[in-house]
């Protein structure tokens, strides 16, 4: 093997988001020699963009909140297929990580009585995200790595993992690049954990930047671990539509947690004829009722602007699709008219900056139009609830990547809780491997030096695919043919294209040197973006019926049969193959809390 | 010419068997174009960008013209430019609406996000010149080294609360929270710190003044109701507070908003003189004994605090 700069570690923490610094600091807290990478600047991270909140039961605002609530909404949320194991830690252990943020440093808004204010959000019962303004992710991410730093955390910047390797089946490291260099980097680890986000980029109209290619899902596919629920992507219902350059960059579902609504071209608040059955008995179906909600949560039902995600944004799909949206193709949202300029800009100060800066909207006077973006993706690396261990030994995943706290949609703030909360578990567990490893596995150096070999491929082709091109072809593939309202024939011709797309992507060529190229470096996600597609492509075909994020028109409906299942990936001799795994059964007592009259 | 080709092509039967269970089912497609629109400019704009190309052995200015649509920001066409000229561009970016900070750059000679800055401030007749950070040494192209941020940071002694109250909860009220709040709107895309005439062009100050940014990031620690470590002597020694003479350019190109000189700075400042100059102040302290925080006199090290 040529000479490479190595590390020798415990525990591998791939991503810097909040689940990557909360499990590294879990890890280091444990003793184990921890190292982090990130693909960008310390403090960049995708976490920075969260806006609403940290959805915690801690009952500031609402007494009447507690764990079970919660818990109940996250599974009704994600239309009950999500892990009911997940969903209770996650209710259970959120508000605890929400104090600790607080000790390392994070400045809440604050109740009356001084304590951690929270907020309304859609799918959420009661008043429950802990928030800054609509900045919280930021100040997440920066607690996060403050207290990172101050650990003296060892943190590997603008450093990408390209392969993951293995020893007998058992984690043994990872190779990566420095961007800034485009040399090559050894980390022999004995635990890895993933935190590398979603995947957002396999999408055109997105709020993801560029980060999001799906890293981990796919580093887990090739190491042999297994994928759940790829076929549940999140669209987010509002992000920009105007102008095109910022089309799919977020409006936060604050807007109408804080009394915004939605009108169509016909100034209708069209959301009251899209409540379905499920959430009939808590939505309200009046605007009189709606608007005395917000001050008045017992004796009146929520505004139907804030039922969960998926529903809005197929409402949302619908009406532009009716020819009742805006003039740039989405809906209006409209909290100008509900509030005044003083409380939107203090409770919405980004949204506000975003708009006028962007947009030359100012949000006090005028309604913004949004619509539908790619923002989330709940399937990911199947984990076990309680460790978040992968199916391969000393591979972890938590936040975004791992999947089934979300089942098949994920409630506003559910992210930001998850990745305290599990990636603080996922640092413990991986710690713990780790130690009772003993000895570090072995690195197989010819494979490192194959891995190196094709990553530097590219640079050999005299001409071929310009990887900017096949990221867009790509994209527009799946926003086609995979986006928010499937049909067989589509996704069929999605997987088709996809093979082409892949036979491309075997002959991009980029030009220049290694030193800080990003066409280079987007060649390199290239397949990883590839493997994710057809992940998600490949489940959306066989779910036959509509469920959370994942809408079929030829199969509008829920499906029993399909209530009852995951859809588990995994590569077999280099194929993708497809099984559906039963749901784990929820115990008598959780059971109970989905048949009571609430 | 894009709709009717996509048309033709989604309109053609797949001819697939159907292969239950296994997603592995690659068509046998033939390599084609592909069908779907690719991102074309419409408007017909064109403008002349002056991007600074190089690395730390030296570089120029170099020449492009790319088209640009209606409502775009500098780092969209930066983005067009790289796609179909420059693939090897070297330019950071991550949320592309102002909340990261990476994309920081000097775009005619002003400090600003390039993904905040639209197009339309310009005059679409004169060229735009694009440069990386001035402060910071070169890496590539638009892309500088900013890790004398990251050491200054590890040297600041941590948010140091006490124990919570037995309720497990700590109780702020939002008035006494409202103005750190403001120092933690910061993004780190270090423009202030780029723009500061003390480390601008003194490359010896960066030993002697932490900059802007940790400022504020100090500012937030000295005003926290919760914090109990007094870090007024490392202000004034090794973060070098009375070297800011207060000219304000930090203030002016933060796009968080951050009021970084009168309400970071300046009060670092009187803080520091009082606790060193003023009698009354120094008689308290004689009075009341025990000080309330504990003073820190020594930078922050993760290995010494382990």
């Amino acid at each position: 093997m040529a000479e490479i700069e190595t590390h020798d570690l415990d525990v591998l923490v791939i991503g810097a988001g909040g689940a990557g610094l909360r499990a590294a600091i879990e890890a280091m807290a444990r003793g184990a020699r921890t190292g982090v990478v990130c693909k960008s600047l310390l403090g960049k991270a995708h976490t920075v963009m969260a806006e609403g909140g940290i959805a915690a039961a801690m009952g500031n605002v609402w007494p009447e909140d507690n764990w079970q609530v919660h818990f109940r909404d996250t599974m009704r949320g994600g239309k009950m297929l999500a892990n009911w194991r997940m969903a209770q830690i996650h209710a259970q252990e959120t508000p605890d990580r929400v104090l600790e943020l607080e000790s390392w440093g994070a400045v809440f808004d604050r109740t009356p009585e001084g304590l951690i204010n929270q907020r309304d959000f859609g799918g959420h019962r009661y008043a429950r995200l802990a928030h800054v303004g609509d900045r919280t992710g930021l100040e997440m991410i920066r607690t996060l790595q403050q207290r990172a730093v101050a650990m003296g955390m060892e943190v590997f910047m603008e450093c990408v993992v390209v392969r993951l390797l293995l020893d007998q089946g058992r984690i043994a490291g990872a190779v990566a690049y420095w961007r800034e260099s485009g040399r090559f980097v050894l980390f022999r680890a004995k635990a890895v954990i993933l935190a590398t986000g979603g995947i957002g980029k396999a999408f055109r109209v997105t709020s993801a930047s560029w980060e999001y290619t799906g890293d981990g899902h796919s580093l887990a596919l090739w190491a042999g671990a297994e994928l759940m629920d790829m076929e549940f992507v999140q669209f987010h219902p509002t992000g920009m539509v105007w102008p095109p350059s910022v089309r799919g960059i977020l409006v936060t579902e604050s807007v109408r947690g804080d009394g915004g609504v939605l009108r169509n071209s016909e100034q209708r608040r069209f959301m009251f004829d899209y409540i379905p059955a499920y959430y009939a008995a808590e939505t309200a179906d009046s605007e009189d009722e709606a608007d005395h909600w917000y001050d008045d949560k017992r004796n009146y039902r929520r505004p139907p602007e804030l039922l969960p995600r998926d529903e809005v944004a197929r409402a949302i799909n619908a009406e532009v699709k009716a020819g009742r949206g805006s003039p740039h193709g989405g809906v209006f949202l409209d909290i100008a008219s509900r509030r005044d300029a003083e409380y939107i800009r203090r409770r919405l100060p980004s949204m506000y900056h975003q708009f006028k800066e962007l947009a030359d909207v100012d949000i006090t006077t005028t309604p913004m139009e949004v619509g539908p973006t790619c923002h989330y993706v709940m399937g990911g690396v199947r984990v076990e609830a309680d460790t978040c261990a992968a199916t391969v030994p000393g591979l972890y995943a938590a936040g975004e990547v791992a999947a089934g706290l979300h089942g098949s949609n994920r409630l506003g703030g559910n992210s930001l809780g998850d990745l305290l909360t599990f990636g603080r578990r996922a640092g413990l567990a991986a710690a713990e491997y780790a130690t009772g490893l003993g000895t570090q596995p072995k690195v197989d150096d010819a494979e490192v030096d194959a891995i190196i070999a094709s990553s530097l491929a590219p640079f050999e082709r005299e001409k071929g695919e310009n990887p900017f091109t096949l990221q867009y072809d790509i994209q527009s593939t799946m926003q086609d043919l995979v986006g928010i309202i499937r049909t067989e024939e589509e996704l069929r011709q999605a997987l088709e294209e996809l093979a082409v797309l892949e036979e491309r992507a075997t002959q991009v060529a980029v030009g220049g040197n290694r030193q800080y190229n990003p066409g280079w470096h987007l060649a390199l996600s290239i397949d990883s973006l590839l493997a994710v597609s057809r992940c998600i492509a490949t489940a959306a075909l066989e779910r036959r019926e509509s469920r959370g994020g994942h809408t079929r028109d030829d199969y509008p409906k829920p499906d029993e049969e399909f209530a009852k299942i995951n859809h588990v990936l995994r590569l077999e001799d280099g194929k993708l193959v497809l099984r559906r795994e039963p749901l784990p059964q929820m115990p008598p007592e959780l059971q109970a809390l989905f048949e009571e009259d609430h | 010419m894009a709709d009717a080709t996509t048309e033709e092509v989604r309109a053609a039967p797949t001819g697939q068997a159907r292969q239950e269970g296994d997603g592995a089912a690659r068509a046998e497609a033939p390599a084609r174009p592909s069908p779907r629109a690719r991102p074309e400019v419409t408007s017909g704009r064109e403008v002349t960008l002056l991007v600074w190309r190089g690395d730390a052995s030296g570089g120029s200015f170099v020449e492009y013209r790319v088209p640009y649509e209606e409502g775009e920001v500098i780092l969209d066409v930066i983005h067009r430019l790289a796609a179909t000229q420059a693939p090897d561009l070297a330019v950071r970016w991550n949320c592309k609406a102002g909340k990261c900070g990476s994309c920081s750059a000097e775009v005619n000679g002003r400090p600003v996000l390039q993904c905040m800055t639209r197009m339309s401030l310009f005059d679409p007749r004169e060229p735009i010149t694009v440069a990386p950070m001035k402060t910071f040494p070169i890496v590539k192209d638009l892309v500088t080294d900013v890790s004398f941020n990251y050491e200054v940071a590890s040297r600041i002694p941590p948010f140091s609360p006490g124990p919570p109250d037995p309720d497990g909860k700590r109780r702020m009220a939002q008035t006494d929270v409202d103005r750190i709040q403001e120092f933690r709107e910061c993004i780190e895309c270090f423009l202030c710190q780029d723009v500061c005439h003390v480390i601008r062009d003194h490359e010896e100050n960066k030993r002697l003044f932490a900059g802007p940014r940790f400022m504020v990031r100090l500012a937030e620690l000295e005003m926290h109701p919760l914090d109990n470590l007094d870090r007024r002597p490392l202000i004034r020694g090794e973060f070098g507070v009375v070297m800011c003479n207060i000219t304000k350019c930090c203030t002016e190109v933060c796009p968080a908003g951050i009021h970084i000189t009168d309400n970071a700075i300046i009060p670092l400042k009187e803080r520091v003189v009082d606790s060193y100059f003023d009698p009354i102040a120094w008689l308290g302290r004689k009075i009341t004994r025990r000080p309330r925080r504990t003073p820190v006199t020594r930078p922050w090290s993760a290995e010494a605090a382990s």
